[in-house]
Formats: C-alpha cells, structure tokens, sequence
C-alpha cells in the first residue's frame, strides 16, 4: 500500500486529489490536512510515501513547511498560479500539478513519480537531495525571503528576519538568536549568508552571521582583535575579513 | 512650435489699429511743431510702417529664440540693433522724398526718433516674450496632463489584470472538483463566476455606482470564496439603508475585501470572520473593512497589494491621500476608507 497525505486549504482542491486517486487501489490516502501545521504532525507521524503539496497555505507556506520535516518525503506540487514558486519547479524538475487539472495530467505526474520511485534504501537519501535543492532556491522566493519558519517543541514558530539577532553555527544546525531565545533551524550559515540581505547581515566570523542593527559597539579584544557586543550584550567574535566586512557596512 | 500673437485675427486687427492711431498722433505732434500736413504724413507713413516691420520681425525672431531668464542682455542689444537699422533706413528713404534740405531737420530729430523706436520695440519684445512663454507653459501643462492620463489609464488596467489569476485558478479547480460530486453545485459556481468575470470586465473603473449595487457584485465574490474554503470563511455585513444608496467607485470594495479574505484565511488558521460595516457619516460614507489578524504571522509579502491599489485609486479619483486608513489590533486588522460627498 502506497501511503499518501494531501495537504490544502480548500476542500475542493482535496477532493478533486482523492477522486483521482480512486483509480488506484494500491493508494491509500491516511489523512488530509488543511495547512501546513497539520501538515507536519501528519508527516511525522504517518511516514507517507508521497505527499500532495499546496503552495499558498494559511500561516505557512507548502515550502515552509517542508523545511520543517528532518527526512521529507516525495511531493508532489499543486499549486494554481505562483510564477516565482513555477520557476523554482522548473529549475529542479520537480513535477507539479497546475490547478485545475485533468484525470490525464494527475495520472502521467503520479506514474511519473511511480517510476522513478527509488527502491526503499535509496528512497530517503535521493529524495531529500531533490527537496533540499528545490527548498534551497525556494527561500529565495520574494514571499518567503523576510521571515524565516522554526519548529521548537512540537510548536510552529515564524521568526520576521528583523527580530533575528544574530545566528551562531552549530553542528549541522544554525541557532537563531532572538529575543525570545534561540531557535535551532536544520540550514548551514552560508544559506543565511546567501539569502539574508547583505546589507542588514554579516558575517562577522566563520560560525557567526550579525544583525547590524543590533550591534551597539566593538570592543578591543586580546592583541588586534575586536568583538562585536549586541545591544542584548552578547558578544559575538569578529575575525579579521568580518571586520573588514563589517567596517564597510557600518562605515566606519 | 507656438503659434505667434498675429496669427489671430483678433491680434492682427489690434496691431494694424495701434500702428495706425500711432502714425496719426505722430502727424499731429509734427503739425504742431510747424510743419505741414503733406510733410508730417509722408515722414509718418514712412517711418511707421518700417517701424511696424521691424517689430513683425522682432516677433517672428523670438517665436524661433525665445530668451531664458538671463539672456536679457541679449533682447537689449537686438532692440538697439533693430532700432539703429530702422533709423538708418527711414532717414535714407526721406532723404530722397524730401531732398537733401531736410537733413538738417531729420538730424536734430534723430534722439527723439531713436528713444521712440527703442520704446516701441521694447515693448513689443516684452509682449511677445510673454505671450511665447505662457504658449510653452501652455503646451507643458498639456503634454503633461496627457502624460498623467496614459500613466492613469495604463495602471488602473494593470491594477485591474493582477487581482485575477491565482482566485481564477482556484476557482476554476473548485468547480472541477464539484463536476463529480454535486453537478448542481458546480453550474452555480459558474454562473457566479461568470458574472463576477463580467462585471470585472464591464465597469469603468472611474464610474460610480451604489454601494448596493456594488455589494451585489461583492456577494457574487463571496460566495464564490465560500464555495472555495467551505466552513472556514464566515462573512458578517452590517450596512444601513442611507449607506446603501450612497455612490462609490466600481471595484473599490472588492479589492479590500479580497485582501481582507487572503489575509485572513492565509494569516490565521481555523475558522475566520470578515466583517463589513458602512455608514452614512454626515456628507461622507464611511466604510471599514475587518479581518482576524495573528500577530504571529508575519504578513506575507503580496498580501498588501488589494490595500496599495485602494489606497492609490482614492487618490486618482479624489486627488487625496487620507481616505484610507489602517488599524491594527491584537486580533483585527480594519481597513477604514471614507468616499467624500458620496451622495446622489
């Protein structure tokens, strides 16, 4: 039996999915979920095999949402007119499914998939290499670029990016510092490097990036070194090319 | 090119006047210093009409090079140039009228003669400075109403195409869906897109219309919203009757409650109540717009398009920028926008 989630806001749009999948009775849809919260209790706790992905959901979006599941699984796409999330489609081979569609489409994208399918040991290591690449250019996305999407204890949080203060490397995670504390977020810091804007970010050391709004001064530290002290009085270590990065920025 | 002051009739007809009731008070005033008639007329008609030529060409010169504020100096120099030529030309032409005895006279004269013709060019240098340079601000103020009204026309029709595809889409998909499960469903859905798509098409987007008559369209989109979210999207409108028959812009309010949906249903999750009140507040209707709103949410960048073409459409329209105001709540985000002297 082939495990399949449907995540949409609009009922309509999920019914359509599941008449067309009455076709197939090696498919078995285990649940269908309204948004992108329900969406990743869902995942995690039914393991699906192939999940039917809206993008412009309540709250968050259908790529926030991927970014929050540690081993996604196979997606495919529906959306009905997103040019900038097409492109990110189009740039990685993702199939997708431009609403509405026929029987005929749904069927080619689903054999598609069935196909392709990698044999279960190869499943989760080919498959997340696509999703990771498309989520990597889809934080590029104009609606997604000004906040960033954490999951602390089973909660969904929205982090704007001017509420961050500064981001620290941590193994294979990046921990976002904010006022309400920190947020540990499975990206690598040349991810933020790249998507954050230069001129509000910068990298001041190889495992620190800082909100320059939120610097109050820099501190002589040991022989010619500085470090860079937060209005929160974090003090953050400033390596000889972020000082000159920083300098620039700050003007000094 | 601007048009000269002579090629109006009317211009023309105060020109040939003023030349000639000049040229007869310039006989009068040779009268009496103790010349004859036949000697004070010819000197008239001769000195005059070069005279009137020379400005004809002072006025043609300027059509073509029209000085800017610090060229001044230039118009002087041509005005004494010009008069100098002039003085030149008539006293050679009387001279041969009158013989060489009338030398004497035409020398003791030449002061007066040159101070008059200064004056006189002057003058017309100065009239038709004038006159061109209000024609080039006449001829700016065009082009750029012109301009204005393309620009005006090219974003309202671009206002209009961006509100469409992703509600269309969706829309479209709901009905796909409803085609197996209630057909009957399906065929109203539609018939209201169908109306709503026309409605979109027809109205001019500066025509006025009543707010009744624009809430029928709106209810037309609602229900369509409805089809397409199920239980989640419940709507609350609250109008009075002098509300209702009060004039607004075509198109006006259903961009505010699109975004106000979006905003709703895609900033929060569960279910969500938009709410719409209008009233009649003395001259003014007053019209505020509600959506639930969570604070968590960091808007969606896009969300606050519907609000951004409102708000510039009310000031196209009414050539104001305070008629369109936002709070924010805990909870609620209201938009509040006034139509002034929304009456008949």
């Amino acid at each position: 039996m082939i495990r399949i989630i449907i995540i949409d806001d609009e009922p309509l749009a999920r019914s359509i999915l599941k008449e067309y999948l009455k076709k197939y009775p090696d498919m078995e849809v285990v649940q269908e979920c309204n948004d992108g919260f329900e969406g990743v209790k869902a995942i995690i706790q039914h393991h699906p095999d192939l999940i039917f992905l809206d993008i412009q959901m309540p709250k968050i979006n259908g790529f926030e949402m991927l970014e929050l599941i540690d081993q996604p699984p196979a997606v495919i796409f529906t959306t009905a007119f997103d040019e900038f999330a097409i492109r990110a489609f189009e740039a990685h081979a993702v199939d997708y499914l431009l609403k509405p569609f026929s029987q005929e489409r749904f069927d080619r994208a689903l054999n598609k998939w069935k196909d392709y399918r990698p044999s279960q040991n190869q499943k989760s290591n080919e498959a997340k290499g696509v999703t990771d690449a498309l989520l990597e250019s889809a934080s590029e996305l104009p609606f997604q670029k000004n906040r960033v999407v954490v999951k602390t204890g089973g909660k969904i949080k929205i982090i704007p990016v001017q509420d961050i203060q500064y981001l620290e490397a941590a193994d294979d995670y990046v921990k976002i510092h904010t006022q309400e504390g920190a947020f540990l977020k499975n990206k690598t810091m040349s991810h933020f490097e790249k998507t954050l804007d230069v001129q509000q970010f910068v990298r001041t050391h190889r495992s620190y990036i800082v909100n320059v709004q939120q610097i109050t001064r820099l501190d002589p530290y040991e022989k010619d070194n500085y470090r860079v002290i937060l209005k929160s009085g974090a003090q953050i270590p400033l390596s000889k090319p972020g000082y000159v990065k920083l300098k620039a920025i700050l003007g000094l | 090119m601007a048009a000269t002051p002579l090629s109006t009739n009317k211009f023309r007809l105060y020109f040939i006047v003023s030349w000639v009731i000049w040229a007869a008070l310039y006989v009068g005033v040779l009268v009496r210093l103790g010349y004859d008639v036949k000697t004070a007329a010819i000197d008239s008609v001769v000195s005059n009409v070069f005279l009137a030529l020379a400005s004809v060409l002072v006025i043609n010169n300027l059509r073509y090079y029209l000085p800017r504020k610090e060229q001044f100096l230039y118009l002087l120099l041509m005005c004494l140039t010009v008069a100098g030529l002039w003085l030149v030309l008539s006293r050679w032409i009387l001279l041969l009228l009158f013989g060489p005895e009338a030398s004497h006279f035409y020398s003791i004269s030449i002061p007066i003669r040159f101070g008059v013709a200064v004056l006189i060019i002057g003058c017309v240098m100065l009239v038709s400075v004038v006159w061109y340079s209000r024609e080039e601000q006449k001829e700016f103020e065009k082009r750029k109403n012109e301009s204005e009204r393309l620009a005006k026309d090219a974003e309202l029709f671009k206002l209009r195409q961006q509100l469409q595809p992703h509600f269309l889409f969706n829309s479209l998909n709901s009905v796909n869906a409803l085609i197996g499960s209630a057909p009957e469903q399906a065929r109203k859905m539609v018939q209201n897109l169908s109306d709503f798509l026309r409605g979109t098409i027809k109205k001019e987007e500066n025509q006025f219309i009543r707010l009744s008559e624009e809430l029928e369209y709106l209810n037309l989109y609602l229900e369509i919203e409805k089809v397409r979210f199920g239980y989640r999207l419940k709507t609350e409108l609250d109008v009075t009757p002098e509300a209702l028959e009060c004039k607004i812009p075509s198109m006006l309010l259903q961009p505010l409650m699109e975004n106000a949906i979006k905003f709703g249903l895609y900033g929060t999750t569960g279910e969500v109540m938009i709410g719409l009140r209008a009233r009649k507040v003395e001259k003014e209707l007053v019209v505020a717009v509600m959506n639930p709103y969570d604070p968590d949410t960091k808007i969606q960048e896009g969300t606050g398009f519907g609000l951004k073409s409102v708000k510039r459409r009310l000031y196209l329209l009414f050539g104001r920028n305070d008629l369109l105001e936002i709070n924010t709540t805990k909870d609620a985000f209201v938009v509040i926008f006034r139509i002034p002297d929304a009456h008949d």
